[in-house]
């Protein structure tokens, strides 16, 4: 179905993490992480909450700054970056959050157009004078995800899989080279939230970006992405494709015992047609 | 991609984005008169302002540093005296933090009542509600040194005065804030109490008190922080402390502008100290609050 894990070029990585290590404390949340990523691929994360998942992305977008270790970007050392140049990082690798983080109480396309804020001055951002071209490009974005009709809504007004979908147009709007989701979908329902992981599959195969997504469930990883990473304590202890994926590593990931099942985790439609779902409430 | 969005027609995205292209643009068409409007209201009125000056801003805006460059020269001249002095003046200030201190104390009781009996769902009486608050509105919007001067025309000058001028306005203000937080009380703990037959003031007490107290206090801190300059200001109408010390000072002009910058490192100390312990403690009481 996807291009499998490991391909293409060998040699120089795209995307390298090298024993990143983030201490709060006397607690490790993130322990020693080595990924390297050669080409713009999908990539799940997976583990329990509280695995260092999130902390590892909020790493890599130089919102928290690591304890020790390394993130190169196609050669260029990002744990380093101060001021201008961070800020910089930032808008080409764009964040995408649980909770959407939008501003409530402004409207959609100006929520949009937050995603330029690093290129323009704050002076014009604050008088909300963005360039038409840039006004059009947003709507084209939002029109894209097919939520063009909500462009002048305030984001308070919209639901949550909507809400979302704004968050991707944000993070497109900075035409970034890696987007990174943390938990993308774990606010919504299923509907939306197949409907927001297409939206980010879309982006990785249309677009070639490399889309970096905190997951909590199994099966959403294994349909979305080219490559999975288990987190378990702040460790990465499984890197592989998602047929590799077997319910024993899984079982380890999760540190779950023998009657741990892939469906009981799932948010997807389909698996409530499942046989066994539907016995188990039939049972109940 | 799949598209659910619930409207009906879809419209073609030329049209979208023409009519928020059409509303960008008369928004800031608004906010650029709203802009103009506000700027020719500034200079205008600063002009107005300006006019009826008797000295004049421009006029006067080089001299601006004179007068703190005097005190400063001569009190650097003399500053061998200024350790001896800020001893001499050291009980004013200690009468300027018992003021703050004895007024502040009285105006929490009083504004801790005066906010029960004003908060929806705790007060003793339902119907007196608008009453209460209005009584504390009233005790806010009077400035301190309004009372102060009313006082000391009846009591004569000293601190007694001033103390009563700040607890009746620290009660107004802290009643306005403390009503904030009891409205977001618990009040499944007051009727709890209620159902074993307490009264009205048992209930406030150990129902309503334990849930607001780390607030309360860190709201009373604050205004102690407050009280302390306002006891300062007052000094200068003759309340006593250190602002009549530094009145005094100041208005005999060269020849004791020495004991004028003793009185103010004094203060200015007292003041960023008790910011600093307050700011800590404040701290420390909200944050065991959420763990």
């Amino acid at each position: 179905m996807f291009t499998a894990y490991p391909s293409g070029k060998l040699g120089g990585d795209m995307l390298r993490i090298d024993t990143l290590t983030k201490r709060f404390g006397d607690k490790t949340a993130v322990d020693a992480a080595n990924i390297s990523v050669n080409e713009p691929s999908m990539i799940g994360i997976i583990g329990r909450s509280g695995a260092g998942k999130s902390t590892l992305l909020r790493m890599v977008n130089r919102l928290s700054d690591a304890t020790s270790g390394t993130i190169t970007y196609q050669g260029e050392d990002i744990t380093a970056l101060r001021g201008a140049a961070r800020r910089n990082w930032q808008s080409r690798c764009a964040m995408i959050f649980q909770q959407f983080n939008l501003v409530p109480r402004m409207d959609v396309v100006s929520n949009v157009l937050h995603g330029t804020l690093n290129k323009r001055s704050t002076v014009a951002t604050l008088f909300n004078l963005y360039p038409q071209a840039d006004i059009h490009k947003a709507i084209e974005i939002l029109d894209r995800l097919g939520i063009a009709e909500q462009a002048p809504k305030r984001a308070e007004a919209l639901s949550g899989g909507q809400q979302q979908r704004v968050a991707i147009a944000r993070a497109l709007m900075q035409d970034p080279k890696i987007i990174l989701a943390d938990e993308p979908i774990a606010s919504l329902d299923p509907m939306n939230a197949q409907v927001v992981m297409q939206s980010l599959r879309a982006i990785h195969e249309e677009d070639g970006r490399m889309v970096i997504a905190n997951l909590h469930t199994l099966d959403t990883a294994r349909r979305y992405c080219d490559r999975v990473i288990g987190m378990r304590d702040g460790r990465i202890v499984f890197d592989g494709t998602p047929a590799q994926l077997t319910t024993g590593v899984a079982r380890d990931i999760y540190g779950a015992g023998a009657d741990f099942s892939e469906s009981a985790t799932s948010t997807e439609i389909e698996t409530l047609d499942r046989p066994e779902i539907r016995e188990a409430e039939a049972y109940v | 991609m799949v598209d659910i969005s619930l409207s009906g027609a879809p419209q073609s995205v030329q049209t979208i984005q023409s009519s928020y292209m059409a509303q960008v643009q008369r928004r800031r068409l608004y906010s650029g008169l709203t802009l103009l409007i506000f700027v020719i209201l500034m200079v205008s009125g600063f002009n107005i302002a300006d006019d009826r000056n008797a000295g004049g801003f421009w006029n006067g805006l080089h001299q601006v540093g004179d007068y703190p460059a005097d005190v400063l020269s001569e009190a650097w001249k003399k500053r061998a005296d200024l350790p001896a002095l800020m001893v001499k003046y050291f009980p004013a200030l200690i009468e300027t933090i018992n003021i703050a201190a004895v007024s502040t104390l009285i105006g929490a009781i009083g504004g801790l009542f005066l906010s029960l009996l004003g908060t929806r769902g705790l007060a003793k009486w339902p119907r007196l509600i608008p009453l209460f608050r209005r009584i504390s509105d009233i005790m806010r919007a009077v400035p301190e040194i309004v009372i102060a001067l009313v006082l000391i025309f009846v009591l004569g000058g000293g601190p007694v005065p001033a103390m009563i001028a700040i607890a009746i306005h620290t009660a107004g203000a802290l009643a306005k804030m403390f009503s904030e937080v009891s409205e977001n009380t618990d009040l499944k703990a007051v009727e709890g109490l209620s159902s074993t037959g307490a009264t009205w003031l048992q209930r406030m007490l150990l129902g309503v008190l334990p849930q607001v107290a780390p607030n309360y206090v860190s709201y009373t801190l604050l205004r102690f922080e407050i009280n302390i300059r306002a006891s300062a200001i007052l000094g200068f109408v003759g309340a006593g402390g250190l602002g009549y010390e530094l009145r005094n000072a100041m208005a005999w002009g060269p020849g004791r502008f020495d004991e004028a910058a003793a009185i103010f490192i004094l203060l200015f100390g007292t003041i960023v100290f008790f910011d600093q312990v307050s700011s800590r403690y404040r701290n420390k009481l909200t944050d065991g609050q959420t763990h």
